[in-house]
This record gives structure tokens, C-alpha cells and sequence, in this order.
């Protein structure tokens, strides 16, 4: 059976236009080749730095940008090529929720029109109906029901995300787009909007993507995770191979930048990483990563590496392990 | 390169030798009077600060702790708040007491602050050396030229490759990270006594924020300031502070040393904030499915209209009538760890 959703080689490019004539004069390269798949009921972690474009990723794969080149398969049929119309049922099954709960709420409709919406849009359900899901998914999100008629200025932070997220479930998706949803929140909400996320794809047998800078939090909620650098896709294994045996030093420099709040965690040892990530409008030759890597050598610097499996089920894009896998990770020998 | 009396001051750690308090907090209120009534944004809070110690102060957003840092240095827009009360001794010297002229001496000279948001504190008018040059012309009186010289190698204090150059960019043409090493070369360019870092690495990506806490470490251990550190990362507090004051509602709930207060936590709040967060280790060794995060139920109350009794005990699972009665006392527990709740004494014979 083929997975829920599949991805290859996606591809987004942004012009950047200048002079009178809008005239294109570069591209950011924001997303640059990346390819993964989601199975049902699982989630995948996507994890970077900002602008390493993970959240165009995920506007991607819903069309809410229009990819340059690549595929995008939703149960096997490819959708990269679809109209307005035609992407009507896809985005039944794919939704999204964003991160910023003030932003993304219209603050002239009322929470319950805003959850319901939706389903005016898909034609699904006569206004009684209408009214008793959204009674439904309020108490689902745990709000309380006679909340429907406050408008967002009078929620919390967290209480707008369930907002957000009940807005989401309206359609019954069969995919979750979570673009950094819990990020904006203070860490005692962020654990209760972590958890129902968590009880909802119990429940409902739901697919996430799962797009975050916070690799704590990736970590808890994914079964596998990808590490996203400057438009590519650096490494994607399951979390607990990713945090025991970091393939690609990105990844490895990214584990030990975390802060671990213990009090024995002055004492650990630290990659400490040189430098900015380089721009995507002009992206270094080669891997993309070598100008702030600790082990590069001379073929980084014009070669670019591939994904490639390294070992089972641990994909990672780095010269380093094209003699086998080598791990802890060390500069080669001569290089 | 640097400045070799400085490397000579030693830093002296707590618990080594009894550091001298440098700044001192007492009882100190700050009440914003709005049209909705008043918001008791900092009520009560003590806490000192010793020389070249890093105090953390950790709290969710709301719960006063910014507030407090800018009380210290008398930023508090007049209408609508005000210091309705308390002291901020530094050296001995009342803050509150000082006329503005006498206060402007002390601020980006011996207290000085860097902020959350580079971009929006720096002046996007100006050339960052300007604005480095400006607080040093200011208090120690050098001239424009030689200001500029010292801007230049202040920006070589904090590692920004190419001091020389860069001195004449703007902001815009800086990175986070690099506008982050400006603010902290402005901080310290008058090698302050104190500083005061307002969630300095919040808007940086994790690998730069760790450049950055590396190098207000480095830092503290040559010029020996003491650093008072406001976040809400239980993860960067961990690991840099030394003594660590715990936030709730405008009140401080917990103060420990940095070891203690993350091995054996007094406060319920303190408890369920560690709780609620996801361990980088442990997540990647469970099933996400099974693990749930301990949750602080509710939210945090309005400090407008704080109920009787603990501020906390609403989304306490510890709570009783007493705690619902009367506001707890903050009592020393342990030698340095203070705790205010009812049931403190409990709670920590439980985790030992």
C-alpha cells in the first residue's frame, strides 16, 4: 500500500525581482530537493533553523505555495499538478494548524464560525449539524461550549490554538500540517496542547507533520525525524536513532546546542558551532554545511553529498560515511 | 587585545568564599495603573545579586520578571506604572532615592541591560559603532574619535569577525547573532557591575543562542560582572546560573541554588514548569504515544484581580483550604533555598 503521503525531490524557488521591469534577478532556494514519506497514524518531525525553509515544506505539500519542480503523492495519486478545483477534496484530508494563535484567527468572526467555516466551505453539513459539531469539537479541544459565541481577542494563547486545532479536525483530515503549534505558547500550556495533540491522533488515527525548532519537542512527539538544512534535508532516521547516533554533524552540533535543563548539564561537553547559516539566496557550493562543519574536507566543498541510507533505516547526507559508517564522527584521515 | 587588569579580577563563586552582594531587591513593588484596574505586575519581590555570580530568574511570560530588571534601572513608562514600593540598594545606594541625572550615571555604566529583540533595540539610523561609541563617549568622556576606537575593539570583545569593517555597517546588514554580539559589545563597553540580560537569546536559533551564552560566559569570568539572567528556558538556567529565583504572578514562589532547585524542586509551580517540559534524552527513548507530559492545568491568574490566598493554589494539585485562605510566607527550607508554600516541607521530604 503506498503511504499517505509521499514527496520527491520537491523543489521551491523563489524569484527575487528587481529594476523597473521586475526583472528576475535570483532565487531563494528555499526548499531545494527534499523527499520523505508519511505512513497513517504517524508523525513526522521536521526540524531546522530559521530559513532552512520547513515551513515551506509544509505550504507546500497543501499547494498553499505552488512547488517549482518535485512531486507530492496523497495515496498514491499525484496532486502536484491540481487546480483550485481539483485540490477541493485533497484539502479535506491535509490541514494545517500555524503558529501564531493571534495571527491566524480572523478577529471579526466568532470562535464558533471560525470552527465551522470549514464546513460551509465543503458543503458538508446543514447549519443544525454544523452547529452540533462545533459543539462537538469545542468539547473535543476542551472548550468550554459556551465559548462559540467570544471572539479570539478573548481567548488566551493556548485557548486560541485549540481554536486553531478544532478548525483543523472540522473536516475529519487524514493529515496534519502542524507548522511550529506550540512554539508561541509558554511551556504549561505548550505541555497541554502537546498532549492533546497526542490524545487526538490516538483517537482519530491521525497523520502529523510536525514542523518545529524545538528538538525537545520534535523529539516527544514524532516517531521519526528529519533535520532540515538551508533548503535540504540533511538526515531522517527515527527519533531514537537520530539522538543516539547523530549521523550528519549538523544534527550532532544541533543535540548539544539544546539546553538540558538538569542540574548535572553544566558539566556535559558541547559542539559549539562558528558562524551563520549561510543565505539561501546564494547557498555555498557543495554541502551546504561544510563552511560551519567541524570535519570537513576538500570534496565538501564542491561536491554536494546525498541522501543516501547509511545505515538501515537511517538516511543522512554526508562524505564522511561513504567509506561505511563512522561514528562517533571524526575528519578523515589524509583529508 | 584586551585589557589585562581585567583579567586579573578573580570571580568569585558562591559557596566558595561569601561574594559581596553587589545589588540587593527588597520588597519591591511595581503596579501599573490601567482604566481595567490595577495590575500588580511586581508585588513583593526580593532577591540579591552577588559579584560574578549569574542569577536566573525564571518565569512564564506575565509573572513580573521583566518588569522587575526594569525597575532596577528606573525604565518604567510613568503613566501607567510606578514603583509603588520597596528598595534596590546597589552598593548601598537606594536607586529609588536618586534623582534622573544621578540615575542616568549609573545606567549603561555600572548596570547596564541587553534586550530580547536585537533588532527592535538597536537604532536602525545609525551605524552600530555609533551606537556602541555613544555610551562609552557618554561616561567616560572620550571624544568621538577615540569612542569609535574603543566601539571597535568592544566588537572585537565579543568575537564579531571583522571589527573594523563591520563597525561602520548598519543593523539590517547584521544577522540576529551578530546584532545580538552588538547589544552585549553596548552592555559592556563601560564594564558594568551588573548585567541584566532580558531573554537575550530567545529570537536566536539554538546553535547561535549557544554562541552567545558561551560568550557572556567568557565574559563574566574575564571582567567578573554579575549577570542577572531573565528567561523563560529552564534549559538555559540550568546551565548557566548559579543561584536561581523561581516567578509566579508578580511574586517570587522559589530561590535555590542552580543544583538543588533542579534536583529536588520545593514549589508545586516549580515542580510542574520541570514536569511539563520535554527531555530531549527521554523523549527519544519512549513512545510518544504512551509518554504525556505532566501538565500545570488552568492558566496563570490576572494579575488585575489575583484571588485571596496563593496565587497558585488554583492549578495546585497540592492545594488545600489553608492554601485558598492566606498567601504563604516564603520560608528558608534548606541553607539558600527558599520556598514560599504551605506544604513546602512536605514536598521536599518527598523528592528526597
Amino acid at each position: 500500500m503506498s503511504p499517505l503521503l509521499e514527496v520527491r525531490d520537491l523543489k521551491k524557488h523563489f524569484p527575487i525581482h528587481k529594476g523597473v521591469f521586475s526583472r528576475v534577478s535570483a532565487h531563494v532556494y528555499a526548499v531545494d530537493g527534499v523527499s520523505f514519506h508519511i505512513d497513517r497514524g504517524e508523525t513526522l518531525g521536521l526540524v531546522g533553523e530559521s530559513g532552512c525553509g520547513k515551513s515551506t515544506v509544509g505550504r507546500t505539500l497543501l499547494k498553499l505555495v505552488e512547488p517549482t519542480a518535485g512531486k507530492i503523492l496523497v495515496n498514491g495519486e499525484d496532486i502536484t499538478g491540481f487546480n483550485g478545483p481539483q485540490m477541493l477534496p485533497y484539502r479535506r484530508q491535509m490541514q494545517m494548524i500555524y503558529q501564531d494563535p493571534y495571527a491566524s484567527l480572523d478577529p471579526r468572526m466568532s470562535a464558533g464560525e471560525i470552527v465551522g467555516e470549514p464546513l460551509i466551505i465543503h458543503r458538508v453539513a446543514a447549519p443544525k449539524e454544523r452547529r452540533e459539531r462545533v459543539a462537538h469539537l469545542f468539547d473535543r479541544v476542551g472548550l468550554r461550549p459556551e465559548l462559540v459565541s467570544a471572539f479570539p481577542h478573548e481567548f488566551s494563547g493556548g485557548q486560541r490554538q485549540r481554536i486553531g486545532i478544532a478548525r483543523a479536525l472540522a473536516l475529519n483530515p487524514e493529515l496534519i500540517v502542524g507548522d511550529e503549534p506550540v512554539s508561541a505558547l509558554d511551556v504549561s500550556i505548550q505541555a497541554q496542547i502537546i498532549n492533546l495533540l497526542m490524545d487526538l491522533q490516538d483517537e482519530l488515527k491521525l497523520s502529523y507533520l510536525f514542523v518545529a525548532h524545538d528538538l525537545a519537542v520534535v523529539e516527544h512527539i514524532s516517531d521519526r525525524v528529519a533535520v532540515m538544512y538551508l533548503g535540504r534535508i540533511v538526515e531522517t532516521t527515527d527519533k531514537t536513532s537520530l539522538f543516539e547516533m547523530p549521523l550528519h554533524p549538523y544534527t550532532e552540533a544541533l543535540l548539544s546546542a539544546v539546553p538540558i535543563p538538569k542540574a548535572s548539564a553544566r558539566t556535559r561537553k558541547r559542539v559549539i558551532l562558528a558562524g551563520d547559516v549561510p543565505s539561501p539566496i546564494n547557498p555555498p557550493p557543495g554541502c551546504h554545511f561544510h563552511a560551519r562543519c567541524p570535519y570537513a574536507f576538500a570534496r565538501c566543498r564542491h561536491e554536494v553529498p546525498a541522501l543516501r541510507e547509511v545505515k538501515p533505516r537511517h538516511w543522512a547526507a554526508c562524505h564522511l560515511h561513504d567509506g561505511g559508517v563512522r561514528f562517533p564522527l571524526t575528519k578523515p584521515a589524509g583529508a | 587585545m584586551y585589557e589585562p587588569k581585567l583579567v586579573e579580577q578573580n570571580m568569585t563563586k558562591p559557596g566558595v568564599t561569601p561574594a559581596e552582594t553587589v545589588l540587593e531587591i527588597e520588597n519591591l513593588r511595581t503596579h501599573f495603573f490601567t482604566t481595567g484596574g490595577v495590575v500588580r505586575a511586581v508585588d513583593g519581590v526580593s532577591y540579591t545579586v552577588r559579584n560574578g555570580e549569574t542569577l536566573g530568574v525564571v518565569g512564564e511570560s506575565g509573572c513580573g520578571k521583566s518588569v522587575t530588571a526594569l525597575s532596577i534601572l528606573r525604565l518604567i513608562a510613568d503613566p501607567p506604572g510606578r514603583i509603588v514600593g520597596g528598595a534596590i540598594r546597589f552598593e548601598g545606594t537606594n536607586l529609588l532615592d536618586l534623582t534622573e541625572r544621578e540615575m542616568e550615571a549609573i545606567r549603561g555604566n555600572d548596570i547596564s541591560m541587553i534586550f530580547q529583540e536585537p533588532m527592535t533595540s538597536l537604532n536602525p539610523l545609525l551605524t552600530v559603532g555609533r551606537q556602541v561609541a555613544e555610551a562609552i563617549a557618554l561616561h567616560r568622556g572620550l571624544s568621538g574619535r577615540e569612542a569609535l576606537d574603543r566601539a571597535v575593539e568592544m566588537l572585537r570583545r565579543v568575537h564579531m569577525p571583522e571589527p573594523e569593517r563591520r563597525v561602520h555597517a548598519y543593523p539590517h546588514q547584521l544577522s540576529g547573532g551578530m546584532r545580538q554580539r552588538v547589544m552585549i559589545a553596548m552592555a559592556v563597553s563601560c564594564d558594568p557591575k551588573v548585567l541584566i540580560a532580558d531573554e537575550p537569546t530567545t529570537a536566536l536559533d539554538v546553535t547561535i543562542q549557544a554562541q552567545i551564552l558561551d560568550l557572556m560566559r567568557e565574559l563574566q569570568d574575564r571582567l567578573g560582572t554579575a549577570i542577572i539572567l531573565i528567561t523563560h528556558d529552564m534549559g538555559v538556567v540550568a546551565e548557566n546560573a548559579d543561584r536561581v529565583v523561581v516567578m509566579y504572578a508578580g511574586r517570587k514562589v522559589e530561590e535555590a541554588s542552580a543544583k538543588e532547585l533542579f534536583e529536588c524542586p520545593g514549589h508545586p509551580y516549580t515542580k510542574g514548569l520541570l514536569g511539563s517540559l520535554p527531555n530531549l534524552e527521554v523523549a527519544a527513548h519512549t513512545n510518544a504515544r504512551r509518554a504525556r507530559l505532566n501538565e500545570i492545568k488552568g492558566m496563570v491568574p490576572s494579575l488585575a484581580s489575583l484571588p485571596k490566598g496563593c496565587t497558585f493554589a488554583s492549578r495546585c494539585n497540592f492545594a488545600t483550604a489553608e492554601c485558598h485562605a492566606a498567601y504563604p510566607p516564603l520560608v528558608q527550607h534548606r541553607d539558600g533555598h527558599w520556598i514560599a508554600c504551605w506544604h513546602a516541607e512536605r514536598l521536599l521530604e518527598g523528592a528526597a
